[in-house]
């Protein structure tokens, strides 16, 4: 135990630093995705309404594992050897992201949407019967309302988000779980080594959800 | 009916329906500057949505809505422009809950660019005065009783300095109390010349401070008159019908 620690604490560590930034990431473009796809489903278009609801129901139906050999393995294949001619690759990182981006997304789309939907319909008509435009309308009136009851949420999905880095380690990016099984191979001392990398999650999730709480209370009181 | 007033909103065969659902059949009126026009009828004979119509609140489904010469039905039409001169007032009230009392007023008037913040917000004092809430510009719509909350809700939309003011049962939700306080803002602004049209089931404000009553059932205006006529010498049976019932 001692000697994992001071000989590849400081491996684990920095793989631990992958795994926020893989997070961090990741959550930052499915929030983009989360915000184009929740608004295209609230909107009065059919046809926008249609389009985020199939790219929520293929995310969810996929598991992560899958689309990440897909966008891994399969996208440079699709290019490189079935239409032929390009060399094109995606790195760990890109691969990553563009996987956890889209599996978020799906769920923060779900998540906005909800949220919009939740700030009672009287709201919208009252500004636009200001003469507000819809723009204006989302922007001062629903989306502040709807991003109070969206807080919780979305701070577990950040969560969701950090443990399902783990399912990249099958595409070689050495965060954590990745690392870890290296440093398995190298001591074979397997009940110490995942002892510590889970203790590493724990501490990491404990410390997120402690200072959502603290935050979503604080929301609460300033109004 | 003096033919030289201005017609504020001029409503030609209006219609509306919700899929299979005809709601509003074949709706005509005028409605001149400075008339103040109750609407009575059942519930569902599609009083809020011929009100909804007159601001685009429902998108029309045939006919024409002209309000101060334009035509909202048309798509070339900017509604927002339409609708910064017509306040609207809802049963229930529809504060902005993320905003305190001052912001609800300076909102619109400010993203509008229809005036400074600061003149925005001496506006609003104005009316929280008119309105006998000056004391409240810090607080937070849910701190308000509901008669506040609706007192509130007609000073939001006068900040907006409008020509004409829609009110859809603006005392159906209130505790019987408070509907009295707000029935007197309301006709405040009737005496000071306010375009309005008020859906509502108070009969007795009707009869005081309508120019005119119109009686809706199934989609049509079945009737239309003065409050004497309507409302004490009704001729359609339906009209009799529905007062031997609410009075
Ligand atoms: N958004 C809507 N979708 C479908 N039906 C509606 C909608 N709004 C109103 N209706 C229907 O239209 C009819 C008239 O409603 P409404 O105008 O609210 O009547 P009133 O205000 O006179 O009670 C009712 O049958 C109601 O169910
Ligand atoms: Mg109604």
């Amino acid at each position: 135990m001692v000697k994992i620690i001071t000989v590849y604490g400081g491996m684990l560590l920095t793989a631990m630093g992958r795994t926020l930034l893989l997070a961090l990431l990741g959550l930052f473009f499915a929030c983009i995705l989360g915000i184009v796809f929740g608004i295209m489903g609230v909107v009065k278009n059919k046809i926008l309404n249609i389009i985020s609801q199939i790219f929520v129901d293929v995310i969810r139906g996929v598991p992560m594992i899958v689309l990440a050999f897909f966008i891994y393995f399969g996208i440079p294949y699709l290019f490189n050897t079935i239409i032929g001619g390009y060399s094109f690759t995606f790195s760990a990182l890109q691969a990553g992201t563009i996987c956890l981006a889209l599996n978020c997304g799906a769920y923060m789309t779900e998540i906005i949407r909800a949220g919009i939907l939740s700030v009672d319909e009287g709201q919208m008509e009252a500004a636009r019967s200001l003469g507000l435009t819809y723009g204006m309308a989302m922007r001062k009136v629903v989306l502040p309302q709807a991003i109070k009851t969206m807080i919780p949420t979305f701070i577990n999905q950040f969560i969701i988000t950090l443990k399902d880095t783990s399912i990249l380690s099958v595409i070689g990016f050495p965060e954590l779980v990745n690392t870890a099984k290296n440093v398995q191979a190298n001591t074979f001392m397997s009940f110490q080594t995942w002892a510590i990398v889970g203790i590493m999650y724990l501490i990491v999730i404990t410390i997120l959800s402690r200072s959502a709480k603290v935050l979503e209370r604080r929301l609460n009181v300033g109004r | 009916m003096a033919d030289n007033r201005e017609i504020k909103v001029s409503v030609k065969n209006l219609k509306k329906d919700f899929g299979d659902l005809q709601v509003l059949k074949d709706i005509n009126t005028d409605i001149y500057k400075g008339e103040v026009v109750c609407i009575i009828g059942p519930s569902g004979s599609g009083k809020s949505t011929f009100l909804r119509c007159l601001n685009k609140l429902e998108e029309v489904s045939g006919g024409q809505v002209i309000i101060d010469g334009h035509d909202i039905v048309d798509k070339n039409t900017n509604i927002n422009k339409v609708r910064e001169n017509i306040g609207m007032v809802f049963q229930h009230f529809n504060l902005f809950n993320n905003l305190n009392i001052m912001d609800n007023l300076t909102l619109a008037p400010v993203q509008l660019k229809k005036c400074s913040k600061e003149e925005a917000v001496e506006r609003g004092q104005n009316m929280l005065k008119k309105v006998g809430l000056e004391d409240k510009a810090g607080n937070y719509p849910n701190q308000l009783s509901g008669g506040q909350k609706q007192r509130v809700a007609i000073a939001r939309a006068l900040c907006m300095q409008p020509d004409i003011m829609l009110f859809d049962e603006p005392t159906s939700a209130l505790d019987p109390e408070m509907v009295g306080e707000v029935l007197q803002v309301m006709k405040d602004l009737a005496n000071e010349g306010m375009t309005m049209v008020i859906v509502t089931h108070e009969m007795g404000f009707a009869r005081e401070v309508a120019d005119r009553v119109i009686f809706m059932d199934g989609g049509f205006i079945v009737e239309e008159g003065t409050p004497q006529e309507v409302l004490l010498n009704p001729k359609a049976q339906r009209t009799i019908d529905f007062l031997n019932k609410v009075l």
